[in-house]
C-alpha cells in the first residue's frame, strides 16, 4: 500500500507515505545524511497519492496531501514525484508551525550571526545560500529561516537546496557532481536539481544563530547596492512569512524586534563573483 | 485497529496515552488532525506526561485553536455590532456558541464558520445590515443562490471583505426539505441570553442541533468532531437536574427524537458517554454503518471505507430533498459538471 519514508530536518520530523516506490527511493538517498524523526514520532504527515485509481498504473498523476493541503494544489506527474514531496514537506511547515516565525528566506552562518536573504523565486537567494555554504559559512537552509519569537534567534532548517535552471550549472562549478540529485526538467518550477547540503550543516541543523544582517537579492541586474529603511523591510516580510498573521501579536513583536534590530540591505548583481564580493564587504562593514 | 478508533478512545480517557507506542502516538496525530479534533486532543492531554514531538505537535494544535478562538469570538461581536440597530440579539449555533458561553465541548475546537440563528421574517433585514457592514457574497450562479433561498434553512454564505470570515446566517437547523421540521419559534424563544449582546440555544436545543447538524443534513463528513461536540453537552449537561427528561420532551417537540437517540447510542458505543438508557433506546438499527462510517479514517489519515462514504453521499441527498425534486437538483448539477467534493 503505502510506501513509507521519514526524516527529521531541523525541529521538525516528517513522515511522507507515496502509493510509488520512485519518490520515495528518491527521497531516501536525498536525506541519506539525515537522522529519523525523534522519539519516532514525526510532526508532520505527507502523502503521495494517485489522484484517482487509474491513475496509479496510467500516467501516473500525483496528488499531493498530508496534515496540510490547498484545495487547489494541482497534480505532478509522477517523474517529478520527488518535487511533490519537497513540495508538501514546505506545506505542512508553512501553514502548520505556529513556534516559529517562518521567513520565506535562505540563511547562512559564521560566528554564531546569521545572514538572511529573502526575495522573489528567481532572486537567486537559494543559489547564493549555497554557495555562501561551500565557502566557509554554515548552510541553514534556502526555504525558511525559523525566528523564535521569544529569543529573537533563527533556527536552521536545512533542507537539500532545490536548484532551478542555469543554478544547476553553476553550482556545478562549485560542488562535486555526486551531491546532485536527479534531473527533473519541465516542471511548473522550471529544470529542478536538488543539492545536498554540505555534512557539517545537517550535523549542526540544531544550532541557533543570531540574525545580523538581511538582504534582498536581485539577481540579473548591474552592481547596486541600497539600504532599505526598517518601514519597508517589515512590510516586505509581513509578505514574505507564511504564518506572521496566525502568530498574532507574538508574530508582530518577533517581526518588529528583528526589523529593528538589524540592518538591511538591496543587492542587484549580474553574476554570483559580484553577489560574493557583495556580501563580504557589507559583513565586514557590520558593527 | 486501523481506523479512528485509537483517537476515541484517548479521547475519552486521556490516561490511556501513557500507554501508546510511536507508531500509535504517530496514528493518532495524523487522523486527529484529519479529523479537526487535533486541538481538543492537545486539551484533553494537558499536563500528562507525553513523548517530545508529540508534545511539540500538540502545542502547535493548542496554539492554532487559541487563535482560532479569538478570532470565532471577535466575529460574534463584529456580527453583533451590525445587527444591533436593528434590535436583533444574535443568537450563536455550533461552535462559536460553545466559545462563547464557555463550554466543554469548545475547549481546542476549531471553529470554521460564524453560524447565527435570525427570524425567518428579518431575514432580509440581516442580509441588508450585514452587507451595509461589509459582508459581501460568496461568486456563485443564480441556481446556487436561489436553491439558498427557496430551500435551505440560511442565506447563501456571506464573506467578509476586510476579515476574510464566513457569516451562514440561519432561519432554522434543518433545510426546508428534509423530512423534520424541528420548531424554529421555539429555538428563538427559549435562547439563553449571554449577557453581552450574544445569545445561545437553551441546552437540550444546542444537543438537538448538533445531532440533525450530523445525521439529518449531511454526508458525515467531520462527523466524528460533531459526536465528540454531542458527548461534551451530554456530560456537561447530564449534571443539571432533569435534563434527560427535558431533552426526551423537547426531542419529542421537535420530532426528532430518533435522531437524538441514535447519537446517544452512538456516543456510548465511540465516546463511551454516559447516556439516558430510555432515551437512548428510541431508535432503529444500523448503527453499525454509522460507527463505520464515523470510524473510516487510517492511521495515514487517508479516507477509507470508499464504498460506505459514497452511501452516505447518497442518502445525505435522500434525506434532503424529496425524489423529484432530488432528480431535478442532481439533473442541473450534473449538467454544469458538478463533482461531488471527496
Amino acid at each position: 500500500m503505502m510506501r513509507a519514508f521519514s526524516v527529521q530536518v531541523g525541529p521538525f520530523g516528517f513522515r511522507v507515505g507515496s502509493a510509488w516506490s520512485g519518490p520515495i527511493r528518491a527521497l531516501d538517498w536525498l536525506y541519506a545524511e539525515y537522522p529519523k524523526p525523534v522519539d519516532g514520532i514525526p510532526d508532520f504527515t505527507v502523502r503521495l497519492e494517485p489522484v484517482s485509481t487509474l491513475r496509479r498504473w496510467v500516467r501516473p498523476s500525483v496528488a499531493i496531501r498530508g496534515d496540510f493541503m490547498l484545495p487547489d494544489a494541482v497534480p505532478t506527474s509522477l517523474a517529478h514525484g520527488l518535487l511533490a514531496a519537497e513540495m508538501a514537506m514546505n506545506l505542512q511547515v508553512a501553514m502548520g508551525e505556529r513556534r516559529f516565525l517562518l521567513l520565506h528566506a535562505s540563511s547562512v552562518e559564521r560566528d554564531g550571526r546569521v545572514l538572511l536573504m529573502t526575495g522573489e523565486s528567481g532572486s537567486g537567494k537559494s543559489t547564493l545560500s549555497a554557495l555562501l555554504g561551500e565557502k566557509g559559512w554554515r548552510f541553514m537552509g534556502d526555504e525558511f529561516a525559523l525566528i523564535e519569537p521569544e529569543t529573537g534567534l533563527a533556527f536552521p532548517f536545512p533542507r537539500p537546496v532545490s536548484l532551478k535552471n542555469a543554478a544547476v550549472a553553476e553550482m556545478l562549478r562549485h560542488v562535486a557532481a555526486d551531491r546532485l540529485g536527479p534531473e527533473m526538467l519541465g516542471t511548473p518550477k522550471g529544470d529542478i536539481r536538488h543539492l545536498k547540503p554540505p555534512v557539517e550543516a545537517i550535523r549542526r541543523m540544531g544550532e541557533s544563530g543570531k540574525p545580523a544582517l538581511l538582504l534582498f537579492p536581485r539577481f540579473g541586474l548591474s552592481r547596486d547596492v541600497r539600504p532599505v529603511p526598517p518601514s519597508e523591510v517589515f512590510v516586505r516580510l509581513t509578505q514574505a512569512s507564511t504564518n506572521y498573521t496566525m502568530l498574532g501579536e507574538r508574530g508582530f513583536e518577533a517581526l518588529t524586534n528583528l526589523v529593528q534590530g538589524i540592518p538591511a540591505c538591496a543587492i542587484d548583481y549580474p553574476d554570483t563573483e559580484t553577489a560574493l564580493a557583495l556580501v563580504d564587504e557589507l559583513w565586514s562593514g557590520l558593527a | 485497529m486501523n481506523d479512528a478508533r485509537i483517537l476515541a478512545w484517548v479521547l475519552a480517557d486521556p490516561s490511556r496515552a501513557a500507554q501508546l507506542r510511536p507508531h500509535q502516538w504517530t496514528a493518532m496525530l495524523t487522523i486527529a488532525q484529519a479529523e479537526r479534533l487535533l486541538g481538543t486532543l492537545a486539551h484533553r492531554l494537558a499536563g500528562l506526561d507525553v513523548p517530545e514531538t508529540a508534545a511539540r505537535v500538540l502545542d502547535r494544535a493548542r496554539r492554532a485553536a487559541e487563535t482560532d478562538r479569538r478570532q470565532a469570538l471577535w466575529e460574534a461581536e463584529m456580527a453583533r455590532q451590525a445587527l444591533a440597530p436593528l434590535g436583533l440579539p444574535v443568537l450563536l449555533l455550533k461552535g462559536t456558541a460553545y466559545l462563547a458561553a464557555g463550554m466543554d465541548a469548545g475547549r481546542g475546537r476549531l471553529v470554521g464558520d460564524l453560524d447565527i440563528l435570525v427570524p425567518r421574517e428579518r431575514m432580509d433585514d440581516a442580509e441588508a445590515a450585514l452587507l451595509a457592514a461589509g459582508w459581501e457574497w460568496v461568486k456563485q450562479d443564480d441556481y446556487d443562490d436561489a436553491y439558498y433561498r427557496d430551500h435551505m434553512h440560511e442565506l447563501p454564505p456571506l464573506i467578509h471583505k476586510a476579515r476574510d470570515r464566513m457569516i451562514d446566517v440561519h432561519h432554522t437547523i434543518l433545510p426546508l426539505t428534509a423530512r423534520a421540521r424541528p420548531n424554529a419559534a421555539a429555538l428563538i424563544a427559549d435562547a439563553v441570553d449571554l449577557g453581552n449582546g450574544l445569545s445561545t440555544l437553551c441546552p437540550e436545543d444546542m444537543v438537538i442541533h448538533a445531532v440533525l447538524h450530523l445525521f439529518a443534513d449531511g454526508d458525515l463528513s467531520g462527523g466524528l468532531r460533531n459526536l465528540w461536540d454531542i458527548d461534551r453537552m451530554l456530560r456537561e449537561f447530564a449534571e443539571r437536574d432533569g435534563f434527560w427528561d427535558r431533552l426526551l420532551a423537547r426531542s419529542r417537540h421537535h420530532k426528532v427524537t430518533v435522531y437524538v437517540s441514535r447519537a446517544l447510542r452512538l456516543a456510548h458505543h465511540i465516546f463511551e458517554t454516559p447516556v439516558d438508557r430510555y432515551l437512548a433506546w428510541q431508535g432503529r438499527r444500523g448503527d453499525l454503518f454509522y460507527t463505520g462510517r464515523l470510524l473510516a479514517r487510517n492511521g495515514w489519515g487517508q479516507d477509507t471505507a470508499k464504498l460506505l462514504r459514497f452511501a452516505f453521499y447518497l442518502r445525505s441527498h435522500w434525506i434532503r430533498m424529496p425524489p423529484l425534486m432530488l432528480a431535478r437538483h442532481l439533473f442541473t448539477k450534473w449538467r454544469k459538471g458538478h463533482q461531488p467534493i471527496r
